[in-house]
């Protein structure tokens, strides 16, 4: 009986879709309990960890995210559909979103001008060059709308992207402190602040954390934002004297 | 066969959504347009079918971990983050937390006020 060398198996494996799709999932899994271990806080959001352990093992065995993404794209392709069954607990909750739709949507406004003024002015006060002021302008909209936000105004698409998720995560982490601070306790504002201010990030928490009501209101948050970023952001980096 | 219904459902305003997106030519994605098509179609037609929920609540119950993938593309941007790495991280931060305290306060503050306008004090606790 022939049995293949280790580095033969590895370069079979590493080329596998299979392998990063499963350790993918495994390391997930792992995050959720380490994240459950040290009693939930969502400084250690399970996303933000598994997404730090994956990439820590990824340089660890020398692999490029490519190869890493022909197997992590199944899970990757759901967020599409995942998206579009937002509309389920939106409709379920839609006599709630009727009642509140103008408050809903100038606390929308009140959010975006917030996110994009202070964006730019903390940056353009720290010094950031111009194509990173540019590509973190649009960094509290979900990532695909961010990228072709960023690419209109002149920013990078691709850092566009990697910034909506470290806003992501930073929002996740500092919403409950926050929402504490300004004894904020209505699932209803949770949610929508969490939408507005981390997109789909922010909605999943509220998902795992603050059940559906706030989840259905993150996920309003995360489209409304969206839709009127697209069509604010040129405007205001218009007038802060670019583009 | 409730979740190849659900799922087929699902995926077709997604594709509604992405022709419509690409046909208007708009920087908005196809998913987004899709929720909308689909919360028209619930609106019509009065309820949510049991195959469509069940796989859509499926799918929003493992919602964190489809952001995975995407978020470990962050290594490719190691370069580009670090050349501006301060002001980035006190940017994202600062901003971040100021976002999140107005867009609460102004929600809760206007929420309030709809409340009272609309039922009299007492609503809800």
């Amino acid at each position: 009986m022939n049995v293949a060398s280790l580095d033969q198996l590895w370069v079979y494996l590493s080329g596998n879709p299979l392998l990063w799709l499963l350790t993918t999932l495994l390391v997930f899994t792992l995050a959720v309990r380490l994240n459950r271990a040290v009693g939930g806080t969502p400084l250690l959001h399970p996303v933000t960890l598994a997404i730090a352990m994956l990439i820590a093992l990824l340089l660890l065995v020398d692999v490029e995210y490519q190869a890493y993404f022909e197997g992590a794209q199944f899970i990757h392709f759901l967020l599409g559909p995942a998206t579009v069954a937002l509309a389920i607990p939106l409709y379920d909750h839609r006599e709630r979103v009727r009642r509140l739709l103008w408050p809903l949507l100038l606390a929308c406004g009140a959010g975006i001008v917030t996110a994009v003024a202070s964006t730019l002015g903390l940056a353009m006060l720290l010094g950031a060059r111009s194509e990173t002021l540019l590509s973190l302008a649009p960094r509290s909209v979900t990532s695909p709308i961010a990228m072709g936000i960023a690419e209109q105004i002149g920013g990078i698409p691709s850092l566009a992207a990697g910034l909506v998720l470290l806003t992501g995560s930073i929002g996740c982490a500092l919403g409950p402190w926050i929402f504490r601070l300004l004894r904020i306790t209505d699932p209803v504002v949770q949610g929508f602040t969490l939408g507005l201010a981390a997109h789909g990030f922010g909605t999943a928490h509220a998902f795992a954390r603050l059940g559906a009501v706030a989840g259905a209101f993150s996920g309003l948050a995360m489209g409304l934002t969206g839709l009127l970023t697209a069509f604010l952001l040129p405007l205001i980096t218009h007038l802060f004297g670019f583009g | 066969m409730p979740l190849i219904m659900g799922m087929s459902v699902l995926l077709a305003c997604q594709f509604a959504g992405e022709l419509l997106a690409q046909g208007l030519m708009l920087p908005i994605p196809g998913p987004v347009f899709g929720m909308v098509i689909l919360l028209v179609a619930l609106m019509i037609r009065g309820k949510v079918p049991s195959s469509l929920r069940l796989t859509g609540e499926g799918l929003l119950r493992y919602l964190t971990l489809l952001f995975v993938p995407a978020g470990v593309g962050l290594m490719v941007h190691f370069e580009l983050i670090g050349a501006d790495l301060w002001p980035i991280v006190l940017t994202l931060v600062g901003s971040t937390a100021v976002t999140l305290a107005v867009t609460a306060w102004v929600l809760s503050r206007l929420q309030r006020g709809a409340r009272r306008g609309s039922a009299g004090s007492g609503d809800q606790p």
